[in-house]
């Protein structure tokens, strides 16, 4: 399960981009991109961060998840398609010599920061 | 009031910095790093074994074994005469792979001005070793014909990542109804191009094609 760990890296880069003006802010959603090609679960992943976020600025916040699909383009003959089965070879010349051109992120975008109420 | 505040960064950056001083580190102390994976008891440490009775003494080889608790593979490679690290995975809160700062720790303890190879026995699991580059020149999986035939495309991820696959317990044929040409056409469905070696490292049947692969990738990094 090292969506454990991948937990605890979104909390140490989100808790770092808060900028030191918003003293007590609290992170509301955490806006991810994840590649299908990724080998992160999403589900897996929100509960892992349930519980590495407690008492830390990002408590209850919502992890938003884009799932990025995954896009080739064949080296031998241009094209471009995207992956939905675990099928790797060119939809129209079938080679085999594939460029993934995305699929495999695994980033953070941003973060909504909201001021604590007085 | 909330407001958005672009970051835009690798969630996994700090792994990927220190898999690329690995590299760095490797590549000046003329070090070829192979990583090994595979589902738990494909067959990993007892393919390294005989692997490495093959390349030694000729290819000076050392290893970095991570297994979960036991130092049971240690020793098996220990056998072989080779320098074995035994990383324990519990200590660095994960259990289902080695990351970039864990090797960078246990090639502290190898004098790796004195080896040609260090093989990397990753902890046994197709899903998360795929996420966690540390630093190596090739990626092999291992898969033996216990297994599903399926495992390719259940797991695309890790069969993408791997430049070779070796298939194991091929002895075993006999007994098994197993497809092997079924399972050999999904990997060449995920990857196709990827070498596959199909061997037994209980018999040493085919293990000479993949020896031979591993000995040239080597060799080629350490003329270059
Ligand atoms: N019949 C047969 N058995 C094998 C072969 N290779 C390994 N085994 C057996 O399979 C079992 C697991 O082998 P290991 O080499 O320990 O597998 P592993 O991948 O290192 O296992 P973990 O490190 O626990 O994930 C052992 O009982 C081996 O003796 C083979 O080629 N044929
Ligand atoms: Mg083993
Ligand atoms: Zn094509």
């Amino acid at each position: 399960m090292h969506e454990m760990g991948i937990a605890q890296q979104i909390i140490d880069i989100a808790a770092a981009s808060i900028p030191a003006e918003m003293t007590g802010a609290r992170v509301e959603r955490v806006n991810l991109k994840i590649g299908r090609l990724s080998a992160v679960v999403p589900e897996s992943l929100r509960f892992c961060f349930g519980i590495v976020s407690q008492d830390t600025p990002l408590a209850g916040a919502e992890l938003a998840i884009e799932e990025t699909p995954i896009l080739a383009r064949c080296k031998d003959c241009d094209t471009r398609w995207t992956i939905d089965e675990p099928v790797f070879t060119c939809t129209s010349c079938g080679g085999g010599r594939l460029e993934i051109l995305s699929g495999r992120e695994l980033d953070i975008v941003s973060i909504e920061v909201a001021e604590r109420e007085p | 009031m909330t407001q958005e505040i672009k970051v835009v960064r690798r969630v996994l950056a700090v792994n990927e910095r220190m898999a690329e001083q690995n590299r760095r580190r490797f590549a000046e102390q003329g070090v070829f790093v192979l990583n090994v994976m595979s589902s738990p008891g494909s067959g990993k440490t007892t393919t390294l074994q005989k692997t490495i009775e093959r390349l030694m003494p000729a290819t000076r080889t050392a290893v970095i074994v991570g297994d979960v608790a036991t130092t049971h593979d240690a020793d098996r490679l220990a056998v072989t005469g080779a320098p074995v690290v035994q990383v324990n995975t519990d200590a660095f809160g994960g259990d289902c792979h080695l990351a970039a700062h864990v090797i960078e720790k246990a090639a502290d303890d190898l004098d790796l001005d004195a080896v040609d190879l260090l093989i990397v026995e990753n902890v046994g699991n197709l899903v998360c070793p795929a996420e966690f580059d540390i630093g190596e020149d090739a990626r092999v999986v291992v898969l033996s014909v216990t297994e599903g035939e399926d495992k390719p495309v259940k797991y695309p991820t890790m069969f993408r990542l791997c430049d070779a696959a070796l298939l194991n317990k091929i002895d075993l044929l006999p007994h098994l109804d197993y497809d092997k040409a079924k399972a050999i056409g999904y990997i060449r469905q995920v990857h196709p191009g990827m070498p596959i070696f199909e061997l037994s490292a209980r018999t040493g049947e085919g293990l000479g094609p993949w020896v031979d692969w591993l000995r040239a990738r080597v060799e080629a990094k350490l003329n270059a």
